[in-house]
């Protein structure tokens, strides 16, 4: 590649591949029989004549003009370690940003019946695993990362996208097919990149302007994104650690604006061909988005962790807005659903289906053992919370349906339209002692908003788990 | 024994053969290849799984809005953007200096006046910049006299200007409130306080630049006056 940039070089070669293309026609014309390999000789002949035509028409001292042209790429910060830099941060963060996105996915509990949200996701469900109900904290702290790494990462992956955008405009587009293939790559990742920042992005402040599913989109556009990262890490990783290699990072950081000069040429062409005067230092530019960075994360970190915090989280979307005195937000008011008195006043009754069916008013729930749990409630969306919920066992509900043993229990709202009205759970989640039918939050009865009367908490469950409004509990024999 | 060992030569030399013409037809190594049709193979089953949701449509074009949005608007739209700024800008602000010959330092134009023999400083009236970012082409001009330059001011300008519109482009559904009415429907809220807040924040980045640019001029004025 990088050869090709010496005109004399390019010239010769231009020669070279006319010559070949010449040879191989009269060679294709001297066979007379038709076969295969002469069709396809005279295929090759015939693209090696056009590749010469078109070089010729655009040698490689002329491109078209514009971008395509590399004098017209002219910022002296842009070279092989700029680039590395950025590409190790993306490594470490996209990598924990897939983890953590991927455990999120099997916190859902896909494989019981009613949970998937992704039925035709076939062998793509080979991450799934049986989740865990503890450590409790467990999903709390995973969704928090997934969301506030991936705003902390949107400034990294502009920089990086900065930096090797002159590649975009390469000239000559085409080189070879292995370079038409690794450049079809960069669809799956660079689009795969900004498809899930967007819909994640978009989702967190409930804007579904997208016209398909978010769960489903955001899960397959990762799997694009995923195929895209891992070869690109495969083909480039070597370059990376030269490009690390070839600056010391320290060293960097102490050099001013006056100091910043332009990188050493790199094979793969980052580096400007006429760089201008630097208006930035590279310690600047770096300091400018990892600033960029860390102001994304001060505005939004305290949704998830709470405390002192989440007056601070100014971006949070649901950082500030928590009713007191529970500083609980709300996904999903009592009034959206439309929740009367009538649903939940003395005619509420909640049906527990097992071998039994068993109906209770809410003073005979009130009445059974009632227990307490500090669990934190957490939400897809990144916020989280930890309150302490009193309520009764699910364990003891579904002896009272006859079932002590359920494989699973399917737990229905008085919600009767919308997504997330109903949770499949699993065995392990039914039998968990802290996972309770809760009726008070933080010592308060729940608010109506809050899923009054009664609602589920479960450890270590998606928020969308937590069934709020709950009229029935079905115990199932087979999950 | 013999024959083995000459059979996978043979074998061996046979490997390199393919391997050779795959490089030339390729144009890389044959796993190479191998990698990248496992790649596409796996996208192109998420993408299976897309059509059988029955929305691959919707798929396809976020997917391919997302690209040329970011490549072909969004990087041109802020590398078009950060030309007016250093066209502008004063690159320095001109300060006083209490001595008679200030000692030239690094970042003011008397130093690269000072240091090479064909004085360049960067003349933002005059200067003509590459459309690029973050770059602008030094141009011969006249040499600097007093009163001496301060430092550079763009990068106390364009910095928080770039936040600013970083956490907008982030935060548009809340700060601008399309979301409002999914927004109220999920958390009863309003997306009312997020353009004060965003509003305030672009304030506090622009006055945090101000401070620290004061703070850099005062430095260069200590310096001025105890050599």
């Amino acid at each position: 590649m990088a050869g090709l940039k010496d005109p004399r070089q390019r010239v010769t070669q231009l020669g070279r591949a006319a010559r070949r293309a010449a040879r191989l026609q009269r060679a294709a014309r001297r066979r007379r029989a038709f076969s295969a390999s002469a069709a396809a000789e005279r295929a090759r002949a015939a693209a090696l004549a056009r590749r010469a035509a078109g070089a010729a028409r655009h040698p490689a001292g002329h491109p078209p003009p514009g971008p395509f042209r590399a004098g017209a790429w002219r910022s002296p910060l842009r070279g092989l370690w700029l680039t590395s830099v950025l590409a190790a941060v993306l490594l470490a963060g996209l990598a924990i940003l897939t983890v953590t996105g991927l455990l999120s996915y099997a916190a859902y509990d896909p494989l019981l019946p009613g949970n998937d949200q992704t039925p035709g996701a076939g062998l793509l469900k080979f991450c799934l695993f049986a989740w865990p109900t503890h450590p409790s904290w467990l999903y709390r702290v995973d969704q928090g990362v997934h969301i506030t790494l991936g705003l902390a990462l949107v400034p990294v992956v502009l920089a990086k996208l900065w930096s090797v955008l002159p590649r975009l405009f390469a000239w000559p587009p085409v080189r070879s097919l292995a370079q038409v293939l690794e450049r079809l790559s960069l669809i799956m990742l660079v689009g795969g990149v900004l498809f899930e920042f967007a819909t994640g992005i978009l989702n967190i402040q409930n804007y579904y302007v997208f016209p398909f599913s978010f769960y489903t989109a955001h899960l397959y556009g990762a799997w694009v994104f995923i195929a895209g990262f891992v070869i690109h890490v495969t083909l480039k990783f070597p370059r990376m650690v030269r490009g690390l290699r070839s600056r010391r990072l320290l060293r960097e950081l102490r050099i001013p604006l006056a100091g910043t000069a332009p990188e050493d040429p790199d094979p793969a062409g980052l580096r400007a061909a006429r760089p201008a005067a630097p208006t930035i230092s590279r310690r600047g530019l770096l300091a400018a988005v990892g600033g960029a960075s860390l102001t994304l994360v001060g505005l939004v970190v305290g949704q998830s962790i709470g405390g002192l915090g989440r007056r601070a989280a100014l971006f949070g979307p649901r950082g500030l807005s928590a009713t007191a005195p529970h500083y609980l937000p709300v996904n999903r008011t009592a009034a959206s659903i439309g929740l009367t008195a009538a649903d939940v006043g003395p005619a509420y009754r909640l049906t527990l289906a097992g071998t039994r069916t068993v109906t209770l008013t809410r003073e005979q729930l009130l009445a059974l053992p009632q227990h307490a749990a500090e669990l934190p409630i957490a939400c897809v969306e990144g916020w989280s919370v930890s309150c302490r919920w009193t309520g009764v066992r699910l364990a003891d509900l579904a002896r009272l349906a006859g079932m002590p043993a359920p494989a699973a229990a399917r737990v229905e709202s008085i919600q009767q339209v919308g997504s997330f009205r109903a949770a499949v759970l699993s065995a392990g989640q039914v039998a968990d002692p802290q996972a309770l039918l809760a009726v008070t939050v933080n010592g308060h009865l729940l608010p109506w908003d809050h899923g009054y009367p009664a609602r589920t908490i479960i450890p270590n469950a998606p928020g969308v788990h937590d069934t709020k409004w709950v009229s029935k509990i079905t115990f199932l024999k087979q999950a | 024994m013999t024959a083995d060992v000459t059979g996978m030569a043979a074998v061996g030399a046979r490997a390199r053969q393919v391997a050779g013409w795959v490089r030339r037809w390729y144009g890389a190594s044959p796993l190479h290849l191998l990698a990248l049709v496992t790649a596409f193979a796996l996208a192109g089953y998420a993408v299976r799984a897309v059509v059988a949701a029955g929305q691959w449509r919707g798929f396809a074009e976020w997917f391919i809005v997302a690209i040329v949005a970011h490549d072909l608007l969004l990087f041109p739209l802020y590398s078009l953007a950060d030309l007016p700024l250093r066209r502008l800008l004063p690159r320095h602000l001109t300060r006083p200096v209490s001595r008679a010959q200030p000692r030239p330092g690094p970042g003011d134009p008397a130093w690269a006046t000072a240091a090479g023999p064909h004085p360049t400083v960067v003349s933002p009236a005059t200067h003509e910049t590459g459309w690029d970012h973050l770059s602008a082409p030094a141009v011969p001009a006249r040499p600097v006299t007093e009163p001496v330059a301060g430092p550079p001011l763009l990068n106390y300008v364009r910095i928080p200007v770039a936040f600013s519109l970083l956490l907008m482009m982030v935060f548009f559904p809340l700060i601008l409130g399309p979301s409002q009415p999914e927004y109220h429907r999920a958390s009863g809220l309003s997306t009312g306080p997020y353009l004060w807040r965003w509003l305030a924040i672009t304030g506090v980045m622009f006055a945090i630049s101000a401070i620290t640019y004061a703070w850099r001029l005062r430095r260069l004025a200590a310096r001025d006056r105890h050599p």
